[in-house]
């Protein structure tokens, strides 16, 4: 982590509080209070109906499975789960918005007084920071807004186009109470929080967390105090999209203000935006003149009331939570905590993961993530699991390694062609002139010799675990010395068990 | 029997005799529908009841339900009987106005649950009627096309805000009609035009497709010149609707059956002392008390009840109803439906939807939303919305402490029979008072109904005479009001709309 | 006045002057309520208490876009057309 001195002078004179509130859409087949389509994309206003329009004389009806998720969200983040509780309207205009208000929930949310322990790197080792979680509510998405004859930008544009296929999606929100005592750390921590919260809703399946799709969105809070003075005034940095701009609006922000109060001038209650291209944060609406949202109670609902048995057996659905999975990781391959954290901060360990199921070493698994690929995603500015690279290319590459027909150095090389988008490694290496054989029969005795010599794993992969196919892969390769195409064993070895891949 | 005297014979029939003289093969739904529509070519020009008829649509849709007949279906016991529908109804295909300039011109891409239960019921639509804008108001003078005239009195107010439905009964253009009550748009309009009204259970009939007001107050029920009409209307609308998540997941309580009894001996009876006397009409004093003895003389016991929370329910009400309509009505900004004003390319969202609610907007629906806006605004909400809400938990109180003595209680429906047209319009506040009998129920959330009691002497017009009942306990009402309904017309010869002037 | 931004609508100055006249004496006679209720009354937000109203997560057909395109006052490209969203002009 690279820290620049006037960072370094900033952690000097003052504290940062940080603040995170986090909007995710939630994976459900229908929308938060209407029957239609919650699946992404569709052509303009077809996944719309009298509700999510706003008609007069629609009204709103409770998904099921948005309330469970949220409920199943907030047990994995150890809140408190309201015995009762209501939606309500929160009214502003706004032509994204069908009804000109948002059914959300305001002083009764259903999840609250939570927590999420998160773990940086310091300079000191891996250290565990709390954050404390003030509330998770339900609410709903607004439609999209195209803005025309301005550049695309809502600056000079001349008129918008809307689109409600969106509008109605069931969103999740989570609110952080203010995380203090973060020092220097503070973008780090805000970084590995949103991470945490991401894996969170993928290992419970209440969400994929498309952040590409802008299915999370993250609203940051960062204040400067000096040391026993009291809190500063807060900024509110909108819609920051992504893990990485999550610690860079949080730093930049963190300077300005220092910048701000070390000039004598106040730091003005705003909302603030931040840039992709420069990581820089602009000023936006001042929340002086907020609006006020005239919340009620959302007539048209009943209130929600789960019961003991119901949040209990929602409780018994609740997966490996993340943190006990990494120590889980850890002791099975054999490294250290410090490791681990890397893997984690990296955002490699569900990628090495995978690619171990898909039959490559472990040890060859993290070498490729955390070597070769973090240093071309560094240069890209981007995350790893963007990168377009899969398990089943990365176990190609190993078994042509291990033949001997790909040294590393090459196999770099190969990969290379295949991240700039030259086409497969069977491509890239057809390009470089590399000859790889194949002949059905010797193959096929092979695969059989291998089958027989490790029969426990041709159950599994009968039983439709294809992902142990790697191991007898790994052994055809070996028996052929090599010379055989690994995506060639593959088919071979599905045909000859009767397994579709 | 010349076309013209059977068309006037039909019209002045109940719909119960109307459905099984058609469902006998009779007589044809189409000429039911037809002598409906001849009706409303005939008088409406002078009571202004109907926004939107379409003969053609409506005579195609009595001539499949006479298909159906033929072939032996009958689809419910009003099966071909025609039906006004508020402008608050959501109709596919079919203009939908709420009374209001912002919707001009609206036509509704789905149909509302009731108008989907009539329709697979075989009660055929002869279309929409007049009300107070967004359904505020209590004479009809607030509608965006002109004001309903009482058929009782053309230069007199028909009730608000379903004066067009009401006004359509009583004039003999619809035999049934659907109404909403919110604080007595159902009830009102049946007292001062000498018809029948419920306001059902809250969450007794489905809401969705009703535009709404005040969600938490709104119920659609039915209206009717009898008794037994409107309990047949209320079996068909009545009953749980998924699409609704306030709907009533539970049995329609009998309400047919209840209409059919008309027994009320060992019935406890409470009038409720806070709604008579002042502010009340002498007239309709008198007519009230003479029904209480005609019950009495039938065998029910008498008792005074006390509801002490009653005097604020007003100020609880204008309170909640605006704030939950400044909500409801923030949609027509112009943005996806309706008329748009003002975008002339230079304006912003901002600047076209404000020009736009002004210009769509009547006087009292600015007022209201204003009002609502205000009571729900950081820094007074709980003085206000919040204080309100907790008048309408005092008010529940109050019911459940009556309920706990007598079986149903009862009140003149309004303080007054119809005043002129034009009397109030400038003062909200005289015209809020006219609700002030209807308003606790809505509160509740439990049911009433209004049914007329006789004519004042002093102006000869009808008084309503109003019987509450407990939530889910809708067959009281019946009960009660067939057996003064019965007494009534032993006494008078007919129903009291019979006593109509003739238009 | 600020309700009138509030609430999106563009008042004339003699509205103005007569609404608020007007919403002062309405909030006058409504004023009895402000000391009725004791800090122990629950408030009532729902007229009848039912809780725990969902549907399940079934995704089904909407409307056509054509039922409802027709209805709107401004469409371009399948979406709704607005006016530009930011007060100052482009
Ligand atoms: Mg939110
Ligand atoms: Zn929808």
């Amino acid at each position: 982590m690279t820290t620049t001195s006037a960072f370094e002078s900033v952690i000097g004179e003052f504290d940062p509080i940080i603040g995170l509130e986090t909007h995710i859409e939630l994976g459900t087949n229908s929308k938060m209070f209407c029957s239609c389509s919650a699946e992404f994309g569709g052509d303009p206003n077809t996944h719309v109906c009298p509700v999510c329009l706003g008609l007069p004389g629609s009204m709103p009806v409770v998904n099921r499975a948005a309330v469970e998720s949220t409920i199943r969200m907030g047990l994995a983040l150890n809140c408190s789960i309201a015995s009762w509780c209501r939606f309500a309207r929160k009214n502003y205009f706004y032509p994204d918005m069908p009804k000109d208000y948002q059914i959300s929930q305001y002083d009764e949310p259903l999840c609250f007084d939570g927590y999420l322990d998160v773990t940086v790197v310091t300079d000191d080792g891996p250290q565990i920071f709390r954050v404390e979680i003030e509330r998770v509510h339900m609410e709903e998405d607004t439609g999209k807004l195209t803005h025309a004859g301005g550049a695309g930008r809502i600056h000079g544009a001349t008129h918008s186009l809307v689109d409600y296929n969106r509008a109605g999606i069931p969103l999740i929100e989570v609110v952080t109470k203010p995380i203090t005592g973060t020092g220097r750390y503070a973008p780090e921590v805000a970084k590995a929080y949103v991470a945490e919260l991401r894996d969170l809703m993928r290992a419970l399946g209440v969400s994929d967390v498309r952040m590409e799709e802008g299915s999370l969105r993250c609203d940051v809070n960062v204040s400067l105090s000096r040391d026993g003075e009291p809190w500063g005034t807060r900024t509110e940095t909108k819609n920051v999209n992504s893990l990485r701009s999550v610690e860079r609006a949080v730093r930049s922000e963190m300077l300005r203000q220092a910048d701000q109060l070390r000039s004598g001038e106040r730091i003005i209650q705003e909302t603030r935006h931040f840039h992709e291209e420069t990581g820089d944060t602009t000023s936006g609406r001042s929340k002086e003149q907020a609006e006020d949202y005239r919340y009620f109670p959302e007539p048209d609902l009943v209130p929600v009331a789960p019961s003991a048995e119901w949040i209990e057996q929602l409780r018994t659905t609740l997966p490996e939570v993340p943190s006990v999975r990494r120590v889980r990781l850890r002791d099975s391959w054999g490294i250290s905590d410090f490791e681990m954290q890397s893997l984690v901060n990296a955002g490699a360990l569900n990628l090495i993961e995978s690619t171990i199921n898909a039959g490559v070493s472990e040890q060859a698994a993290r070498k490729w993530w955390t070597g070769e690929f973090s240093r071309i995603a560094k240069e890209r500015d981007c995350e790893l699991e963007d990168l377009s690279v899969t398990p089943a290319d990365i176990l190609e590459v190993e078994i042509l390694i291990a033949s001997g027909d790909l040294t590393d150095k090459i196999a770099r090389t190969v990969f290379e062609g295949v991240l700039a988008g030259d086409g497969s490694v069977t491509a890239v290496i057809d390009a470089r002139g590399l000859k790889v054989v194949s002949d059905d029969g010797a193959l096929l005795a092979a695969i059989e010799q291998a089958l027989a010599e490790q029969p426990d794993v041709a159950e599994k992969i009968k039983s439709g675990k294809i992902q142990a196919a790697g191991a007898i892969v790994g052994a055809v390769m070996k028996l052929t010395k090599g010379q055989a195409d690994a995506a060639k064993v593959r088919a071979l070895l599905f045909e000859q068990l009767g397994v579709t891949e | 029997m010349s076309d013209a005297s059977l068309n006037s014979d039909l019209v002045r029939q109940s719909a119960a005799t109307l459905a099984t003289a058609i469902a006998r093969g009779e007589v044809s739904s189409e000429q039911v529908t037809q002598a409906h529509l001849d009706r409303i070519a005939e008088v409406d020009g002078q009571v202004n009841a109907f926004l939107f008829v379409d003969p053609e649509a409506s005579l195609a849709r009595a001539r499949e339900v006479d298909a159906q007949i033929s072939s032996g279906i009958i689809a419910s016991p009003l099966a071909g009987v025609p039906i006004a529908l508020k402008d608050l109804l959501a109709t596919r295909g079919v203009p939908t106005t709420c009374g209001s300039k912002i919707l001009e011109g609206w036509i509704p891409p789905y149909n509302a649950t009731i108008v989907e239960r009539l329709e697979s019921a075989g009660v055929v639509s002869l279309g929409k009627t007049n009300m107070d804008e967004f359904a505020m108001g209590s004479s009809t003078e607030n509608s965006g096309y002109g004001p309903t005239h009482n058929p009782w009195d053309l230069e007199r107010i028909p009730g608000g805000s379903g004066g067009g439905s009401a006004a359509a009964i009583a004039s003999f253009e619809a035999p049934l009609a659907i109404g909403t009550d919110t604080g007595g748009s159902i009830r009102q309009p049946a007292a001062v035009t000498g018809t029948v009204g419920v306001k059902p259970t809250y969450g007794g009939v489905s809401r969705y497709g009703i535009v709404a007001l005040a969600s938490s107050l709104d119920q659609a029920g039915p209206c009717a010149r009898s008794v037994m009409d409107t309990a047949l209307l209320h079996s068909i609308i009545a009953g749980h609707d998924p699409r609704d998540s306030t709907s009533i997941n539970a049995p329609v309580p009998d309400v047919i059956a209840a209409a059919k009894s008309g027994d009320v001996r060992g019935m406890r009876i409470g009038v409720i002392k806070q709604l008579q006397g002042e502010g009340f009409q002498s007239g309709v004093i008198s007519q009230f008390n003479a029904a209480l003895e005609i019950l009495a003389g039938l065998g029910a016991e008498i008792v005074e009840v006390s509801c002490e929370h009653f005097q604020y329910a007003l100020g609880a009400y204008y309170l909640i109803l605006p704030s939950e309509a400044s909500s409801n009505l923030a949609r027509f900004d112009g943005m996806r439906f309706g008329i748009r004003v003002g975008d002339d390319g230079q304006h912003s969202v901002e600047q076209v939807m404000s020009a736009t609610r002004e210009a769509g907007f009547g006087a009292e629906v600015k007022r209201r939303i204003m009002l609502g806006t205000y009571a729900l605004s950081s820094g007074y909400y709980d003085a206000y919305y919040g204080q309100a809400q907790k008048i309408r938990t005092l008010i529940t109180r109050d019911f459940e402490a009556a309920f706990a003595q007598v079986d149903v209680l009862v009140s003149p429906t309004a303080p007054t029979t119809a005043f002129k047209l034009g009397a109030k319009v400038n003062d909200p506040l005289a015209m809020y008072l006219n609700d002030i009998a209807t308003i606790p129920v809505n509160l509740a959330g439990n049911c009433a109904m209004s049914l007329p009691a006789g004519l004042a002497p002093e102006d000869g017009l009808p008084v309503g005479f109003q019987i509450i009942a407990p939530a889910m306990a809708d067959d009281r009402l019946y009960k009660v009001g067939s057996a003064l309904e019965a007494a009534l017309v032993d006494k008078w010869g007919g129903l009291l709309i019979d006593e109509v002037p003739s238009l | 006045m600020h309700l009138g931004r509030l609430a999106r609508l563009e008042l004339t100055e003699s509205e103005v002057d007569h609404y608020t006249e007007q919403l002062g004496q309405i909030l006058g006679a409504i004023e009895a309520i402000s000391d009725v209720a004791a800090d122990d009354i629950p408030p009532t937000s729902h007229p009848i208490p039912v809780v725990n109203v969902y549907r399940e997560d079934v995704a089904l057909p909407g409307l056509d876009r054509e039922d409802f395109a027709v209805g709107a006052p401004a469409w371009e490209d399948d979406r709704f057309l607005v006016p530009r969203i930011l007060d100052e002009p482009a």
